[in-house]
């Protein structure tokens, strides 16, 4: 018997997936055809809301408010507009076959199962895929400025993991102009008075009456003040969890509490240790550092990665002659080359950095080099496709990438993990659902580039505004719990107590202080490479360091006022809840896939080495009681339409 | 390798929420790195007040990638600083000198009140946007995106003018706090667009007159393009006037066609 058949004899939940029958094209609209309907007239007696205001909840939302369901949309920001999704700057992929070179929804649906190595579930990727031309379509309706060719058309670029040209961009920004697109969609139904918008207002937990989601708990963030909201049905398109790592390309804000307190109710966390580590981010000046920023993986088009073959080089770049430098991908990886998918060409470079043949100041970098395309195409045609982004790397590194090469390195980027979900995006509760980052559902143990975006539009335009009608319709004309039912206040309470909580702790350090620790751990023991021992250190040390910020914490001011290290304080804490859980994972899954490279588990020639007679499943974790004490549960993975293989870019 | 910057004095506005008075408070800050970013600076200052048992200084920022226009601040009277075309959050103190004074204030206009400290409240630039700053192009029944082919200069320059991040820095910097650089540039991109053109002159009347209800009037300072982090030219407001003016004397029904 394998592990995957004795685990899932051990499961604790009963794990449905959903999956509709037929042939792996046909199982949507076999889904559609056979989904029960809400009539129009009707869906205005259904109250939605929706967490997070990114390409999926802001899309999410404006959908279900057009189709005529009542909407409450939150957002912790000030304004829907900024959430993270607008920071992302390649471009979103579509199989439209636009230019001719062989794409079809097929190829899109092999290339992603492919490039997640195999640990996504087949059905939920082809939705995916059949619904990427929709989304570009939507998108230029709504007068995303996409690039076009001089004939008025739409051009497309290469991304990492695929041969075929298939990302629609908007210049570097093309996380921007999506996300504009969908808010002011959102912002039309605002407007209209379809959707309620409730912003600087943080989500804190859901609440949960007879096993099914009742409504949700919320902080003002401007006032303090703790509030409940009812609802037939809640969305959480709350983002990933990248910030465990302290220093990561998302933004500051962005964080996993919404996605953990539902954990916390009883959601299934799924796959918490497949984190991608993105190749070309802007390498770590110093000490103070916040963030780190990232730099389009579309750069890898024109750009060519390398280091000096001798460790001890001193010569600046411009001056280490042909010959004398490494051009690793283009070596290691000849028909991807220098866009081999993300998860090998980090782990190409930190192995080339280990060994000490980094470049800049602190030797903690690579190359990427753009002589050879200025040289052929000219300085004007660079700066039209990238100008903004070598800007952007000017203005931080205080270098001119047209005369000396860019210094990038690895940094946590995206997640790939989350809540599980099935078919329908629905959690193990029922009513509740999670889309775009904060699900497992797409990407497997890896996701390509320019699929974030394609993944949370998929979700909140064209899947979820399906799938929740499915749920609704059976609830028409019941009564479901309000605002003063036993459980909102009781969570209302815990909600309080908690923030007080940190308020009354009194110690000596900051929850900025316990983030960039707890980040250290994280990023040196499940980060681009574990393995046994670092794993069971992480899990002795950051127990150790939780029960320091129990006690040791210090938050200044109240939480009757705006208090950002009150906020911050929450933030962390789950933080280290989810950090337990993901080195948990990781130490459990004794294989490597994708972004999860355990270096007991790897090939001669230093590849991931997958263990599909053991693993090839998803493991969803169920919340013990406390961190340290979850229960795995397993989802095994039938490979159908794709035949299970070797992940090869060589 | 990265130097560092000394003794900078730091005035910062403090002021506990909308009604209650503000005052200048006077930190300093003994050295920091020329690599550190003007908020990481802030961030820095932040820890010492907490480890020194005081309230942070509130201000508002998330991607700090120049993207999401949540960061603001006027920077020695200028919205988001010294530095062209660059939001606070890009800002770097290699921008800085040993023993420079630094002002640092919130954006300050009537139609964005100080939620606290250097944070502001922007907002009514939703409800302008909320007001027709979109296409009306309900889920599902968009045509092939390749149907309509729209000239590269013409996607261009809506590009141009869609980079608005929406922070706020025009309105900041404009001594009447108009709010026509934003509005403009939505109205620029939407309304070159072919797509855009059916809801054209109702989308520019209703932007403008929900602009008109909560900012200043728009008297050609343009000093809006030079705060403007995303270098939005005033152009847009050429077009903008020139939008409404025909919205306002000629037939709708003309217009429609």
């Amino acid at each position: 018997m394998s592990l995957t058949e004795d685990l899932l004899a051990q499961n604790t939940v009963q794990l449905n997936s959903k999956i509709p029958l037929g042939s792996i094209e046909d199982k949507w609209d076999n889904y559609k055809a056979d989904m029960k309907l809400v009539n129009r007239n009707n869906k205005r007696k259904f109250k939605v809301i929706v967490v997070g205001t990114g390409l999926a909840g802001a899309s999410a939302a404006a959908t279900l408010a057009e189709l005529g369901y009542q909407v409450d949309s939150f957002t912790f920001h000030d304004s829907p507009r900024r959430a993270h999704s607008i920071a992302a700057q390649g471009g979103i992929n579509a199989a439209k076959n636009y230019q001719g070179d062989g794409d079809s929804v097929n190829r899109l649906f092999h290339d992603t199962v492919k490039g997640g190595d195999f640990r996504a579930r087949e059905s939920n990727v082809h939705r995916l895929a059949q619904v990427s031309v929709n989304i570009i379509d939507q998108m230029v309706a709504q007068g995303v400025p996409f690039a076009r060719e001089y004939g008025g058309l739409l051009d497309n670029r290469s991304f990492g993991g695929a041969q075929v040209s298939r990302t629609f961009y908007a210049r570097g920004q093309t996380g921007q102009q999506l996300l504009l697109g969908a808010y002011q969609q959102l912002a039309r139904q605002i407007g209209l008075g379809g959707v309620r918008l409730f912003n600087r207002t943080e989500f804190l937990d859901v609440v949960t009456v007879d096993g099914r989601t009742a409504g949700i708990v919320t902080r003002d963030l401007v006032t303090g003040e703790i509030e409940s909201h009812a609802a037939h049905a809640v969305v959480l398109a709350t983002g990933g969890y990248g910030n465990v790592f302290f220093l990561s390309t998302n933004a500051m804000s962005c964080n996993v509490t919404a996605a953990w307190r539902a954990h916390r109710k009883g959601a299934l966390f799924a796959n918490p240790c497949y984190t991608q580590i993105h190749p070309t981010c802007i390498p770590q000046s110093d000490e103070f550092q916040s963030k780190l920023t990232l730099m389009s993986e579309s750069l890898r088009n024109d750009g060519r990665v390398w280091v000096p073959k001798n460790p001890n080089e001193t010569r600046p770049a411009h001056e280490v002659a042909e010959s004398d430098r490494d051009y690793y991908l283009e070596r290691l990886y000849p028909s991807y080359g220098n866009l081999a998918p993300r998860d090998i060409s980090s782990r190409a470079a930190k192995r080339l950095v280990d060994k000490g043949q980094g470049v800049g100041p602190l030797k903690n970098g690579v190359y990427l080099d753009f002589n050879e395309v200025i040289a052929r195409l000219g300085h004007d045609v660079v700066q039209e496709r990238y100008g903004n982004l070598f800007e952007m790397y000017e203005r931080i590194a205080g270098e001119n990438p047209y005369d000396m090469p860019m210094r990038i390195y690895p940094a946590s980027h995206y997640t790939m993990g989350g809540l599980w979900v099935d078919y329908e995006l629905q959690t193990n509760i029922p009513g509740l659902y999670a889309a775009g980052e904060a699900n497992f559902s797409d990407h497997g143990a890896n996701r390509l580039g320019a699929s974030a975006l394609m993944q949370g539009l998929a979700d909140g335009y064209f899947v979820l505004p399906y799938t929740i009608g499915n749920e609704l319709a059976p609830l028409l004309g019941k009564t479901i719990p309000g605002v003063d039912h036993p459980e909102f206040k009781k969570a209302e309470q815990a909600a309080r107590d908690q923030y007080n909580g940190y308020l009354n702790i009194k110690g000596t350090r900051s929850p900025d202080w316990f983030h960039r620790e707890l980040g250290k751990i994280i990023w040196d023991r499940c980060g681009m490479e574990r393995d046994e021992q670092g794993l069971q250190q992480a899990l002795s040390d950051l127990p150790a360091l939780y029960e320091e910020f129990k006690t040791d914490l210090r938050v200044t001011g109240d939480g009757m006022s705006l208090n950002q290290t009150l906020e911050k304080a929450g933030r962390v804490d789950d933080f280290f809840q989810l950090g337990m859980l993901m080195c948990r994972d990781a130490l459990s899954r004794q294989e490597s896939c994708g972004g999860h490279f355990r270096t007991e588990h790897q090939t001669d020639e230093g590849e991931a080495k997958r263990d599909d007679e053991n693993y090839c499943h998803v493991s969803a974790w169920q919340w013990g009681g406390d961190a340290m004490s979850p229960n795995l549960n397993v989802e095994p993975l039938e490979f159908e339409a794709i035949h299970l293989a070797t992940r090869s870019y060589k | 390798m990265s130097n560092s910057i000394k003794n900078l004095t730091l005035k910062i506005w403090r002021q506990l929420g909308p009604t209650v008075k503000g005052a200048f408070e006077t930190y300093n800050v003994d050295e920091i790195s020329d690599e550190a970013s003007f908020l990481e600076m802030l961030d820095y200052l932040n820890e010492r007040l907490i480890s020194d048992g005081k309230e942070a200084i509130v201000f508002d920022h998330d991607c700090r990638e120049g993207i999401c226009g949540t960061c603001s601040l006027m920077i020695d009277g200028q919205a988001h600083g010294p530095q062209r075309g660059t939001a606070t959050c890009q800002l770097h103190m290699r921008k800085f000198s040993d023993g420079d004074s630094i002002v640092i204030e919130p954006f300050r206009a009537a139609a964005f009140p100080i939620i606290r400290d250097l944070m502001v409240d922007r907002s009514k630039f939703d409800r302008i946007i909320e007001s027709g700053g979109f296409i009306t192009a309900p889920t599902g029944g968009a045509p092939d995106a390749n149907l309509i082919a729209i000239p590269k200069p013409v996607s261009d320059a809506a590009m141009d003018s869609a980079q608005c991040i929406g922070c706020g820095a025009c309105v900041a910097a404009c001594p009447n706090g108009a709010a026509n650089l934003f509005t403009g540039a939505k109205v620029a991109h939407l309304n070159r667009l072919p797509q855009g053109q059916p809801e054209r002159f109702k989308r520019v009347e209703s932007m403008v007159e929900t602009m008109d209800e909560y900012f200043g009037s728009c008297t050609n300072h343009g000093e809006c393009e030079g705060a403007c982090p995303k270098e939005i030219s005033v152009d847009v407001i050429a077009l903008l006037n020139k939008d409404y003016r025909k919205a306002k004397f000629a037939s709708r029904k003309d217009l429609a066609r």
